[in-house]
């Protein structure tokens, strides 16, 4: 019966991306139709060819964890990662060099057309299924209890990244909406809810059958991340189309409405999905990977409520000396202060738990790895505060300074918890006794580590020299420097900050490797893992 | 795969007691030094808040009690720069363009104002450097080559009035007919009189062609461009003998020029710069090396 419902709502699924495709009014939406109808026709017709099939695989025993999506997501986040960084590396250096937006790309692979792109795969592609792939993970060994929901987990997983490459092959086409880290269109936007709603399910369903009489604080984290992104994603992408048949819409909120909805979702995109959701990931693997107790529970529950609590008001701090009245400007600034040390609750948490396993930070690069990691997690969560403070913004506001900012806190504290998981995790999903090459973790730990510092220091320098230029006034209160002379002065750093994506995604591309030879070559562990419930 | 929670270790502090796949929680109370930091952030921001404008009510906000404002601190700051500058705009303004040169302070000024004026409404088109770009239509301002004139009066005019708009009706004006779209002259004439003007400019050329591009040129371009084709700036025609070039001098360039024509459009500035800024800005070009 179950077999019959679906092949119906896929033929239907398929029928109708058809007849869109057919009155599509532009090209990004026919193209996001023909590969809805082309997924959903080829799943009908494996469909079919399973129906009536006598032999079935057996239900998976509920005392066994899921570990197939889990597999699946974390190959999923290495080969987004590299995408995102060789997008990355490419419009670093289209910044550097103009002519690198080639005349026969204009309108595809143009600086604008791959920003979004970019900023996309790292922030949703990448940081997104490595969020998925261990909050899976995570939320199966401290419960105790297998992924809630049966397949669901595997609708969450190739849902997800469906949007990803339907939003991906939009932005390229020109679909957007504009909004930054909001640009998929309407109907990726209604796609993601059903998905998110799903591994909403999913991970609470688990939680809620879990044998564990506590909640891992991990597990927190986690759920603070999904249903907040839950809850920011529908209201900042509060639109109407113009037609069923176009990707273009209209947003319901206008002017400086729509600008304090857009950053109140843009900064708790960083404050939930880069902060939340990655300290999730920090509170289970630092203890795991350094066999040692976490310093503080009571730390981590008042840092826990004081974070989420606080994180959701700061974002009119991205807004200052714009057309935002004054007082939400200084509730913005005063919440991202007191931000500061409910953001670094984590971070002493997680250092603090390697005391007593400093040793290991000479033999452990996965160690350093996540050391480092949580080291860029307190620098930007120092500087970001700073940042909100107006008198500080006034200077840092549209430069390269933002960028660095951002990118030590993407690529040092996303980028190496994630690295860090990655090879915690390659070797027990694949039962192997350990990963291929601890050298090449230690390769790739030094070059990702040089590559962020290059990149961060140039950034500083351009940025802080770009706010300088363009408020130097003289004697007689006339500007100094033309937005052109800025550009100019700021090439020397462009190239750096180049140089420095080269060295990142070199030592990702050596992950990778080092992943698949873990896969393929690495001895095989014997145990198996299976749930046991605590006693 | 849970595991039961190990004894205490001496030396150690004590664990909640729980343990989730292997990981347990110290009980250790939080750092005070953190503690006590965000204490202090949380009283630093309820003071802020109280100084500042920042809680919302009815139909307001508070203003905070020392009534600061972004609006005022910035017009204020305006404000300061134009009361210290009044005097001398004052001047600039009603001393006559062509006196200017002979006040030293006034000059400075100028320039001066007029770079800021150049830096945020000039460059787009005619470069940070005022050197335009070279066949793409935008003028270079460092030469001596002037389209419709190079005195300070004429380049008061053309930032004033600009070319060729439609928002000011004493801009300047002229159309070059589209000789070869519009059927003005046949392939023949066009490759004869493009041949005319790359001779006249100095280039190679096909001379038999030229020979008849005279005639041709004579007849349909002289009205503008003159009989010698040295232009004129009265109706903002360019000089074709010299090797500078809007549109580009190249066979292929100066043949489209001749089929379709140009029309090269700068706006009128007076509807959004001052009287004082419009001198300073025509000053400060006028100085920048090909001033007449």
């Amino acid at each position: 019966m179950w077999d019959y419902v679906k092949l119906v709502a896929l033929g239907v699924i398929a029928l109708c991306a058809a007849i869109a495709a057919n009155y599509a009014r532009d090209l990004a939406y026919l193209v996001n139709a023909v590969t809805v109808m082309l997924v959903a026709g080829g799943l009908f017709l494996w469909q079919v060819r399973r129906v009536g099939d006598e032999i079935r695989p057996k239900p998976a025993l509920q005392t066994e964890y899921m570990d197939g999506v889990i597999r699946y997501g974390v190959v999923a986040t290495a080969f987004w990662g590299v995408v995102g960084f060789l997008v990355a590396v490419f419009i670093a250096f289209q910044l550097a060099f103009p002519v690198l937006n080639f005349e026969w790309a204009q309108g595809y692979l143009n600086f604008g057309r791959l920003r979004p792109l970019h900023t996309s795969a790292v922030i949703f592609a990448f940081g997104g299924n490595a969020l998925i792939a261990t909050s899976f993970y995570v939320v199966q060994r401290t419960s105790a209890a297998r992924l809630w929901g049966g397949n669901l987990a595997w609708f969450v997983f190739w849902g997800y990244n469906l949007f990803i490459v339907l939003a991906a092959s939009g932005y390229l086409l020109g679909a957007t909406q504009s909004k930054e880290y909001a640009e998929p269109e309407w109907y990726l936007d209604w796609w993601l809810t059903i998905v998110w709603v799903c591994y909403l399910a999913v991970f609470l369903g688990t939680i809620i059958k879990r044998k564990e009489p506590h909640i891992y604080v991990a597990n927190w984290f986690y759920l603070a991340f999904i249903v907040t992104v839950a809850m920011l994603h529908i209201f900042n992408n509060l639109s109407v189309p113009v037609s069923f048949f176009g990707s273009k819409s209209v947003q319901v909120f206008s002017g400086v409405q729509d600008a304090m909805v857009q950053w109140w979702y843009g900064h708790n995109a960083v404050g939930f999905f880069l902060t939340a959701g990655f300290l999730g990931m920090m509170y289970y693997f630092v203890p795991k990977q350094a066999e040692r107790p976490v310093y503080s529970y009571k730390l981590s529950i008042v840092h826990f409520w004081a974070l989420i609590f606080l994180y959701i008001w700061a974002g009119p701090h991205h807004l200052h000396y714009t057309a935002l009245p004054t007082w939400t400007s200084t509730l913005g600034m005063v919440f991202s202060i007191m931000l500061w040390m409910p953001s670094w609750g984590g971070m002493i948490n997680g250092l603090m738990t390697l005391s007593g396993a400093w040793d290991k930070l000479r033999t452990d690069p996965i160690i350093r790895m996540m050391v480092v990691s949580i080291g860029f997690y307190g620098m930007s969560t120092f500087e970001g505060p700073m940042m909100s403070i107006k008198a500080v913004n006034s200077l840092s506001h549209y430069t390269d300074w933002t960028i660095g900012h951002v990118h030590s806190g993407a690529l040092g504290w996303n980028g190496m918890i994630t690295f860090g998981a990655l090879y915690f995790l390659t070797p027990k999903l694949w039962n192997k006794e350990r990963l291929y090459s601890l050298s090449l973790v230690s390769w790739h730990f030094w070059l990702a580590t040089i590559g962020i510092v290059l990149y961060a220091s140039s950034m500083w320098v351009s940025g802080i020299m770009e706010g300088l230029m363009w408020r130097e006034v003289d004697a007689n209160g006339f500007l100094v420097n033309a937005f052109a002379d800025t550009v100019a002065a700021k090439f020397p750093m462009n190239v750096v900050r180049g140089l420095g994506g080269v060295l990142y995604l070199v030592g990702a591309l050596i992950m990778c490797y080092n992943m698949w030879k873990t896969v393929t070559s690495a001895p095989a562990r014997v145990v198996r893992a299976t749930a046991v419930p605590a006693e | 795969m849970s595991v039961k929670p190990t004894k205490q270790k001496p030396g150690e502090p004590p664990t909640t007691g729980h343990s989730w796949d292997g990981i347990e929680e110290y009980d250790n109370p939080m750092p005070r030094w953190w503690l006590w930091t965000f204490y202090v952030t949380i009283i630093w921001a309820i003071g802020y808040s109280i100084l500042y404008p920042a809680w919302p009510l009815v139909n307001d906000a508070t203003k905070g009690l020392l009534g600061q404002s972004t609006r005022a601190d910035v017009a204020a700051e305006i404000q300061a720069y134009a009361d210290a500058n009044a005097e001398i705009r004052t001047r600039l303004v009603e001393t006559e363009l062509t006196e200017i040169a002979a006040n030293p302070d006034l000059v400075q000024y100028a320039t001066n104002a007029g770079a800021a004026v150049f830096r945020t409404n000039c460059v787009q088109c005619h470069g940070s450097g005022a050197a335009g770009v070279q066949g793409q239509g935008y003028p270079n301002l460092l030469d001596d080559d002037w389209i419709w004139g190079g005195d300070i009066e004429s380049i008061h005019t053309t930032v004033t009035h600009g070319i060729r708009n439609t928002t000011d009706d004493n801009a300047r004006y002229s159309e070059m007919p589209r000789f070869g779209a519009d059927g003005l002259l046949d392939d023949t004439q066009l490759s004869q009189v493009v041949e005319y003007v790359l001779q006249i400019s100095g280039q190679e050329h096909d001379a038999a062609l030229a020979t008849e591009g005279a005639t041709v040129f004579l007849d349909n371009c002289a009205a503008c461009h003159g009989d010698d084709g040295t232009g004129s700036r009265d109706v903002g025609a360019p000089n074709l003998t010299d090797a500078i070039w809007l549109y580009g001098g190249s066979r292929e360039t100066i043949t489209e020029s001749v089929t379709y024509a140009r029309f090269g459009v700068m706006p009128n500035w007076n509807n959004r710069l001052s009287e004082a800024d419009i001198r300073s800005v025509a000053i400060y070009v006028h100085g920048l090396g090909g001033g007449e």
